[in-house]
């Protein structure tokens, strides 16, 4: 199943699966039904002891959907533009005009290159500022006329590196977190890989935030927390666990709202499930957010963003966290 | 500003000499406070925490503070925190790493938010999103200019985890209210700022930067730790920021405050 690179427990699934398949081809029967069920309970075990860290390396998977393959799978008539007006057209990011469902939207993903070249052309899914700059351009064109914005979310961060100081990588991620708090449109943001600290939250401020089952979202890389913290970075796991950057945690800290659910082994096994999946639960946010006026929407995300944190005022816990 | 005023320790309290972190030239220290803690030597800016840096850039008595009964919670566990946070709270006199409030600036009124390097390098939680958040809504609501001076050098505080993201997209959408309601702000960058830089650190009518103040999306340290890339730390300085345009200027701490208040009254009339 799948290409050729795997996770270690992925052998374990994939032995699984086989026999499965075998069972399968046998004629039906009552033990053939029972001997199925029971391996595919073992599947279901196997996935829900993956450790943190197996979570983030599912996220990384090279074999993972990434966004132009959501695009292809979920849009019609998807329609790429180009380039941020100023400096040049950032591979990184994706950004144009579709139809979702009969209703035109834009979409703007992060794509990271399938192969060596296509690594390289798109930075590894690193944006630069140009890479934001467009990605405000789209939304302001969406907020022109009235039309929704998608964001899929998918890099380990934004690029770091000289040429993204020299052109303002600061300014652009700021810029592009006001531009999008202030939209008049209905915004739905999604982590479908990684969602990287700065990187990921400049095109993620939406009025509803969703995230697929095997994505992780976080403040900071595992590997670079532990080198900055313990000075080690084979301590990766450890500081996974304490970052609390798998979906149902950042749901429990009431910074996403929904988990969308992908195929068993994660959504490189079965895209096509994942990608139904991800059109269902756009198409419901999208159903949710149709009745707000601009106003509304500008306030509610304002709101959601606003209540965002844990602390203490007096003696009295302030707390977005929630009870899952 | 080089009055008496403007002095941060009485001459006794300490020894008679400092010796400059940077060019290791000895300075009278009663000469090295006038200076406002900058070598008189080489010109090195030494970190101010954030009470120091009140006295010597607001009018003397016109401080009141907003939000001080706010303090840091340890929502994800995460390990040392606590003991992280107690140690910063005994050595800055602050809760957390921001002082927010009104003030005036050669009589001018302002809001004012501070961010403290000492306290874990600056860097953005809960408390810190919250009391910047609330600082541009009270501006707003009392129709204040704001100026921050940020040293956020620790950029959002990963002891909080995904919270300390999303302290980003907070401070972002309330400083859009501020300049929505068209009121004036002015961000003075300190030694250092990363990472939150690329919030509401970036969103000022007018940036300003001391000398020689680290300014980056991401430190050399951090690149090199995860990167395995030595960046020059030239590069994550003030001055290379301005001169590729993301800066106003670059001016000396003697002139932040007649600098500011020169900007508040154009920007205030």
């Amino acid at each position: 199943m799948g290409g050729a690179y795997k996770l270690s427990f992925e052998h374990e699934l994939d032995a699984i699966q086989e026999q499965i398949n075998l069972l399968r081809m046998q004629p039906p029967s009552e033990e053939q039904k029972q001997a199925i069920a029971e391996l595919e309970r073992r599947m279901v075990e196997l996935l829900n002891s993956l450790s943190d860290y197996d979570r983030v390396l599912l996220a990384r998977h090279p074999d993972r959907p990434y966004a132009l393959d959501y695009i292809t799978a979920i849009f019609d008539d998807f329609i790429e533009l180009h380039g941020d007006r100023c400096f040049g057209d950032d591979k990184a990011i994706v950004a144009g005009l579709a139809w979702l469902d009969g209703r035109p939207v834009a979409v703007i993903g992060q794509q990271k290159g399938r192969d060596a070249k296509e690594r390289q052309e798109r930075n590894f899914g690193m944006a630069h500022p140009e890479g934001y700059r467009k990605a405000i351009r789209v939304m302001k064109l969406a907020d022109k006329l009235n039309r929704p914005v998608i964001t899929l979310i998918d890099t380990s961060g934004a690029a770091c590196l000289d040429e993204a100081e020299a052109r303002g990588i600061c300014w652009a991620i700021a810029e592009s977190q006001m531009v999008m708090s202030m939209l008049g449109v209905p915004t739905v943001a999604v982590i479908i890989g990684e969602g990287g600290s700065g990187g990921a939250i400049a095109i993620g401020v939406g009025n509803k935030v969703l995230m697929m089952e095997y994505a992780m979202y976080s403040v900071i890389q595992p590997e670079s927390c532990a080198a900055i913290i313990w000075r080690d970075e084979s301590r990766a796991p450890e500081a996974a666990e304490a970052l609390w950057l798998t979906a149902p945690e950042a749901l429990k800290l009431g910074v996403i709202d929904e988990i969308i659910p992908e195929p068993i082994g994660g959504a490189h096994r079965d895209p096509e499930g994942a990608a139904n999946n991800l059109k269902e639960a756009l198409c419901r946010a999208l159903s949710a957010l149709s009745h707000l006026s601009p106003e509304q929407l500008r306030r509610q995300r304002y709101e959601k963003f606003r209540a965002m944190g844990v602390y203490l005022e007096g003696d009295e816990l302030k707390s977005c966290m929630r009870d899952v | 500003m080089g009055d008496a005023k403007a002095t941060l320790v009485s001459e006794a309290e300490e020894n008679l000499w400092v010796k400059c972190e940077k060019c290791n030239a000895l300075t009278y220290r009663k000469e090295y406070e006038r200076e406002l803690r900058v070598c008189p030597q080489c010109g090195y800016h030494e970190r101010l925490g954030a009470w120091e840096r009140l006295k010597i850039t607001v009018d003397e008595g016109t401080f009141e503070e907003w939000d001080s009964e706010i303090s840091p919670a340890d929502p994800l566990n995460f390990p040392e925190y606590k003991d992280k946070l107690e140690k910063s709270q005994r050595t800055t006199n602050l809760k957390d790493a921001a002082l927010t409030g009104v003030a005036e600036i050669e009589g001018i009124p302002v809001a004012i938010g501070i961010t403290d390097f000492k306290f874990m390098g600056g860097s953005m939680g809960s408390v810190l999103g919250e009391k910047i958040t609330r600082l541009f809504e009270r501006a707003v609501k009392h129709r204040l200019p704001v100026f921050i001076i940020s040293g956020s050098g620790g950029g959002a505080r990963m002891q909080e985890g995904l919270l300390s993201l999303m302290q980003m997209p907070k401070t972002c959408a309330a400083c859009a209210k501020l300049h929505q309601a068209r009121l004036p702000y002015i961000i003075l960058l300190t030694d250092s700022m990363a990472g939150v830089q690329a919030s509401f650190g970036a969103l000022a009518d007018i940036t300003l930067a001391e000398p020689g103040a680290m300014v980056g999306f991401t430190g050399p340290r951090v690149i090199e730790l995860s990167l395995k890339i030595k960046v020059p730390i030239e590069h994550r300085m003030a001055e290379f920021q301005f001169e590729h345009g993301m800066i106003d200027m670059i001016v000396p701490r003697k002139l932040v405050r007649p600098t500011v208040a020169k900007l508040l009254r154009w920007m205030c009339k």
